[in-house]
């Protein structure tokens, strides 16, 4: 919790949860695709349900599925910006239960063959929760570089991705390691202190055991 | 993290210095950004928030669904006419609470202070006080620094969001910051500051969040003018030497327990309050929903669908 979260965002109105923080969830499924989609199907659950559209949430979130920043004065214009540039985009109420926050979004968006899904809550001033990534169960915040790999479960698969970041100088914030079933596929979720460079990225990439890699960039202070 | 105000207030104790000083610190350990970094970005951020409050007190342009426009400006000329009876510190701090919420509802570019639908509170009070006491712009930036570390306890023991808990969670707190710093830039001592935030948001307990048409206009607008108002009373309260019996940090743990009760009707969902009377409902009903870019088959389809499933109001 930085002092930029309290005196912050610098963003265009009209809501720090409604406006910002759905920008920052649309930047962050934006991140785990890898480009600016092509189709975006986003579930409104709760006060976003009812709310959206005269807190500008609509134009917020595909101004982050864009990439534009929390105070791009594009913002407004985003929804024409996004016909033009062919992403289709269509919202659609949702009950996600009286568990969920009353402003969470859920992303399913897709380019080509690549589709991805991202659930995460708006919690107030304009910080972000995720707390599901291609329907599984996460606990980020977009304060942190993140780093989710897919890999086979066999010995040693975290050690060596930890020594391969300690070697380029990068701390591990929070590091999260899980799977489904013993030697099937396993997932882990590394927050960092610092950026992980392509090139480190693209190394572990090539490790035999990696299934796939997605990196989401910090969109909070 | 900074958790209690109490905590903070030993802090400044144990180092013999101010709250602002306390805070700074923390961020330098937590950020591992120099000091000078986080101070020049703070005096970004000040010179956004004066730019939205000069950009709301001189146009009259209407909000994106013309319900609001053109009222902090026909509040500044009020104010400094003879029938107005508030003073000219009170006066300005209503006019510039009103001018950042325009500017905000025209989806301008302001800084959430902590959030957008408070954001005309904390402007308001500080630059207030610089026209009339004086202050310079870093002192401004150290009243920043002394309402971020009241909200970050605020947000670790409650929240700030209405969906969470309610206006009092945003205004509430916004005030409860805005207090806090113009307490300290007034020499008022740490135990002061800790009675200004507790004067104050015990005056904002129990305020629900609802918007009408969802829209942070009404009565978010006049609802940060209560809050700004009430953050003057409150630091003048402390700065006079009045107690507040119960601790800031019990005041804000209420806070956060009335919001958890609330029902979700009174948490920015637009289906309690002033948003469910008769005139608000019909207000829904007659906003223009159509704005900049909002001509626009995307839109289109997204009002279609909201409207057929009952979320939206016709019109």
């Amino acid at each position: 919790m930085s002092v930029f979260d309290i005196i912050g965002p610098r963003m265009v109105g009209p809501s720090s949860s409604h406006t910002a923080g759905a920008l920052r969830l649309g930047l962050l499924t934006r991140a785990l695709l890898g480009c600016t989609p092509e189709r975006a199907t986003i579930g409104l659950h709760g006060s976003f349900a009812t709310t959206y559209q005269g807190h500008g949430t609509d134009r917020a979130v595909v101004a982050g599925l864009l990439g534009m920043a929390p105070d791009d004065p594009g913002i407004p214009d985003s929804l024409a910006v996004a016909d033009r540039q062919g992403l289709e985009v269509v919202f659609e109420p949702i009950d996600l239960g009286a568990a969920a926050h009353l402003n969470t979004l859920r992303f399913d968006v897709a380019a080509g063959e690549e589709s991805v899904s991202l659930v995460g809550a708006s919690v107030g001033g304009g910080a972000v929760e995720v707390s599901h990534v291609n329907d599984h169960a996460v606990d980020l915040s977009g304060r942190f570089d993140t780093l989710l790999i897919q890999a086979r479960d066999v010995p040693g698969t975290t050690a060596t991705i930890t020594q391969r970041l300690a070697a380029t100088g990068i701390n591990i914030a929070f590091l999260e390691v899980g799977r489904e079933k013993r030697g099937r596929e396993a997932t882990m979720i590394i927050q960092t202190d610092h950026a992980i460079p392509d090139s480190v990225v693209d190394e572990i990439e090539d490790y035999e055991w990696v299934i796939s890699t997605r990196r989401l960039s910090k969109v909070t202070d | 993290m900074l958790t209690s105000i109490a905590e903070i207030i030993d802090r400044t104790q144990a180092n013999g210095v101010p709250i602002w000083r306390v805070v700074l610190t923390e961020e330098v350990e937590d950020t591992e950004q120099p000091e000078a970094a986080i101070l020049e970005r703070l005096a970004e951020r000040l010179a956004t928030m004066r730019s939205a409050v000069e950009r709301g007190l001189s146009s009259d342009a209407p909000s994106v669904s013309g319900l609001l426009g053109g009222g902090a400006r026909r509040f500044e000329s009020w104010r400094q006419g003879e029938a107005s009876v508030v003073g000219p510190f009170v006066g300005r701090v209503i006019a510039r609470a009103q001018a950042t919420m325009e500017v905000n509802a025209r989806m301008g570019t302001i800084v959430a202070t902590p959030t957008a639908g408070s954001s005309g509170i904390l402007p308001a009070v500080l630059f207030t006080a610089s026209d009339e006491l004086g202050f310079s712009e870093d002192e401004l930036v150290r009243g920043l620094l002394t309402a971020a570390g009241v909200g970050q306890v605020i947000v670790a023991r409650a929240s700030v969001s209405g969906a969470a808990g309610g206006c009092q969670a945003e205004t509430g707190s916004a005030a409860a910051m805005a207090a806090a710093a113009l307490t300290e830039l007034r020499g008022g001592n740490p135990e002061s500051v800790s009675h200004s935030v507790a004067f104050t948001l015990q005056g904002m307990l129990g305020l629900v969040c609802d918007p009408v048409a969802g829209l942070v206009e009404v009565p978010c607008l006049t609802r940060n003018v209560s809050g700004a108002v009430q953050a003057v009373a409150g630091s003048e309260l402390a700065l006079a030497g009045l107690h507040f019996p119960i601790p800031a940090d019990e005041v804000i743990d209420v806070m956060g327990e009335i919001g958890d009760q609330l029902d979700e009707r009174y948490r920015e969902t637009a289906r309690g309050g002033l948003a469910a009377t008769p005139t608000g409902q019909r207000l829904a009903g007659s906003v223009r929903w159509e704005g900049p870019g909002f001509e626009n088959t995307n839109a289109a389809r997204a009002r279609d669908l909201a409207r057929a499933a009952g979320l939206a109001p016709d019109g």
